[in-house]
C-alpha cells in the first residue's frame, strides 16, 4: 500500500526495462554466478571517478551488477547492498578494506544509491529479485542484508523481508563510516545525518559547470555584439551560477536558494554595471541603462542557476522547491526580460547612430 | 519571506506509533527524535520529503509527498504542461540533478 502511494509522486522517467544498458548486456553473468572485487582503488579507478566527476558519459559509469565476493567471505559474512554506480560500488568495496564479505550489487542503471533510490530502481522490487537471483538464502547462512541508508528511500524494509526473508539493517549513510559501523551495528547519529559540506558541494560544480557549456556562446556573441567587458560579464555570470553559488551556499543570506542567487548575481554584477554605467562612450543614459540591464540579467541567470542547484543540494524538500518556483520564476524571467530590452534598446540606439 | 522551507508535506500520527525506531534510522536530518514511548516530530522543517520513513514505518503512521526537489524537471514539467508531480528527468543526460 505504501508503494502504490508511492508511485504516483515518484519519478516516472527510465523506470523501463534495463537490458538495453550498454555495459550490462555485454557479457551478464548468469544467474547465481559470483564475481570477485577486492578493495583496492587502481589508477584506471580514479580517472573513471573523474570522467564522472565531470559527467563525461555520464551513465557510462557502471559496473555489472550481481552478487560479488569481497576478500574470502563465508556463509556467516556479512552481506552489503550497493548500486551499479562505480563512484557508489567503489565507495563500499574500499571503505570494506580488510573485511570479508558478500556484496550485491542492484541494478540502478549507473545512478547512485540516493539518486536510484529517490527513482525506485535501487528500490524493493529490485532488491528481492536480486536477493533471489543470487540465490543469496543459499550462500549465506544468516537472513540479513546491510543496505545504505540513502537507499531507504526506496526500500520497504518490512516488504523486503515479508518476499524474501531477509531483515533489511540500514547501515550508516557514508560508506566510510562502515568499520566504526561494524563493530557494534549501530550507527551513531552523526553517521545518520547528511551534511553538505563544502568538499561534497565542490565535487558536484564540475558537472554543473559541464551542463551550463552551452550557455558560453552567449558569451561569444555577446563578445561581437558589445565587447570583451560583455562577454566578461557573460562568462562571470555562469562560473557564479555554477561554481561560485554552490561553494558559498551557505554564506549567502536567506534561506531561498533562488533569492541567494539573486544577492550573489547582484554582487557579481556590480563592477561589470559600475564598469558599463562609467564608461567615456557612453551619454549618461545610455551608461545608466547598461548598468542596470548588467544587474537585471546577471542577477536573474545566477538566480536560476542557484534554483536549479536545489536538485544537487541535500536538503531541499519539492514542496519548498515548488514553492521557490512559483515564487521566483516570473520574477526573474521579468528581470531578464527588462535587462534584455535595455541591452536590445542599446544595441538599436548604437546601429542608429544615437550613442 | 524568502523561506520556502518552512512546510512540507509530512505528516505524523503519533498514536499509530510502535515505536520501532524505523524513521529515526533511514532520516538523513534528525526530523525523528526518541521519545520516551514513540517517535517524536523533532525537526519537522528540516525534512526533505524524500520519503524513506514513510515507506520504513510498518504502522503507516507518517505519510509524506516525496519527490526529488529538482527545480529542473519541474519547471521543465511545467512549461510542458504536464503535472510536476509526476514529471522528473533526473539522471538522465539532461537534468542538472542527481550529482
Amino acid at each position: 500500500m505504501d508503494t502504490e502511494e508511492r508511485t504516483g509522486s515518484r519519478c516516472s522517467c527510465s523506470a523501463g526495462p534495463q537490458a538495453e544498458s550498454p555495459c550490462c548486456s555485454a557479457g551478464t553473468p548468469p544467474a547465481g554466478e559470483v564475481g570477485t572485487t577486492t578493495s583496492t582503488i587502481t589508477s584506471a579507478d580514479r580517472l573513471d571517478h573523474l570522467l564522472a566527476r565531470w559527467g563525461w558519459n555520464r551513465n557510462g559509469h557502471r559496473v555489472e551488477p550481481g552478487l560479488y565476493r569481497l576478500g574470502s567471505p563465508t556463509a556467516d559474512s556479512p552481506v552489503f547492498a550497493s548500486a551499479n554506480y562505480t563512484l557508489s560500488f567503489d565507495a563500499l568495496r574500499s571503505a570494506l578494506a580488510g573485511v570479508d564479505a558478500w556484496i550485491l550489487v542492484l541494478d540502478t542503471h549507473g545512478i547512485n544509491v540516493w539518486c536510484a533510490a529517490g527513482k525506485g530502481t535501487f528500490g524493493t522490487d529490485e532488491l528481492v529479485r536480486r536477493i533471489r537471483a543470487a540465490d543469496l538464502a543459499s550462500v549465506v547462512a544468516h537472513r540479513k542484508i546491510i543496505v545504505p541508508q540513502l537507499g531507504a528511500p526506496g526500500i520497504s524494509s518490512q516488504e523486503v523481508a515479508r518476499r524474501s526473508g531477509f531483515a533489511v539493517e540500514y547501515g550508516p549513510v557514508r560508506a566510510r563510516d562502515l568499520p566504526e559501523y561494524l563493530t557494534t551495528h549501530t550507527a551513531t547519529p552523526a553517521m545518520r545525518r547528511v551534511e553538505f559540506p563544502v568538499a561534497d558541494r565542490l565535487v558536484l560544480t564540475p558537472v554543473e559547470l559541464v551542463i551550463a557549456l552551452p550557455m558560453f556562446l552567449a558569451a561569444i556573441v555577446l563578445w561581437f555584439l558589445a565587447g570583451p567587458v560583455a562577454a566578461l560579464a557573460a562568462v562571470a555570470t555562469i562560473l557564479t551560477g555554477t561554481v561560485l553559488f554552490p561553494i558559498l551556499l551557505p554564506f549567502i543570506p536567506t534561506r531561498d536558494f533562488s533569492t541567494k542567487g539573486m544577492i550573489l548575481g547582484a554582487v557579481v554584477a556590480l563592477p561589470f554595471a559600475f564598469s558599463f554605467g562609467t564608461s567615456p562612450a557612453l551619454p549618461t543614459w545610455a551608461g545608466a541603462l547598461a548598468a542596470a540591464a548588467t544587474l537585471l540579467v546577471m542577477s536573474a541567470v545566477v538566480s536560476y542557476l542557484a534554483l536549479n542547484f536545489t536538485g544537487s543540494s541535500t536538503f531541499t524538500s519539492r514542496t519548498g522547491v515548488k514553492k521557490e518556483i512559483f515564487r521566483y520564476v516570473p520574477v526573474m524571467a521579468v528581470m531578464a526580460a527588462a535587462g534584455l530590452l535595455a541591452g536590445i534598446a542599446l544595441g538599436v540606439s548604437r546601429l542608429m547612430g544615437a550613442i | 519571506m524568502y523561506d520556502s522551507y518552512t512546510e512540507t508535506s509530512l505528516r505524523y500520527d503519533p498514536d499509530r506509533c510502535v515505536n520501532c525506531r524505523r524513521c529515526t534510522q533511514v532520516c538523513p536530518h534528525a526530523v525523528f527524535a526518541e521519545g520516551p514511548d514513540r517517535v517524536e516530530l523533532a525537526r519537522p522543517a528540516a525534512c526533505m520529503e524524500c520519503g524513506a520513513c514513510a515507506l520504513n514505518c510498518p504502522v503507516q503512521a507518517i505519510t509524506v509527498q516525496s519527490g526529488v526537489g529538482c527545480a529542473w524537471a519541474m519547471i521543465a514539467a511545467a512549461l510542458r504542461g504536464k503535472d510536476m508531480d509526476t514529471e522528473c528527468s533526473c539522471g538522465g543526460d539532461d537534468g542538472s540533478c542527481c550529482g
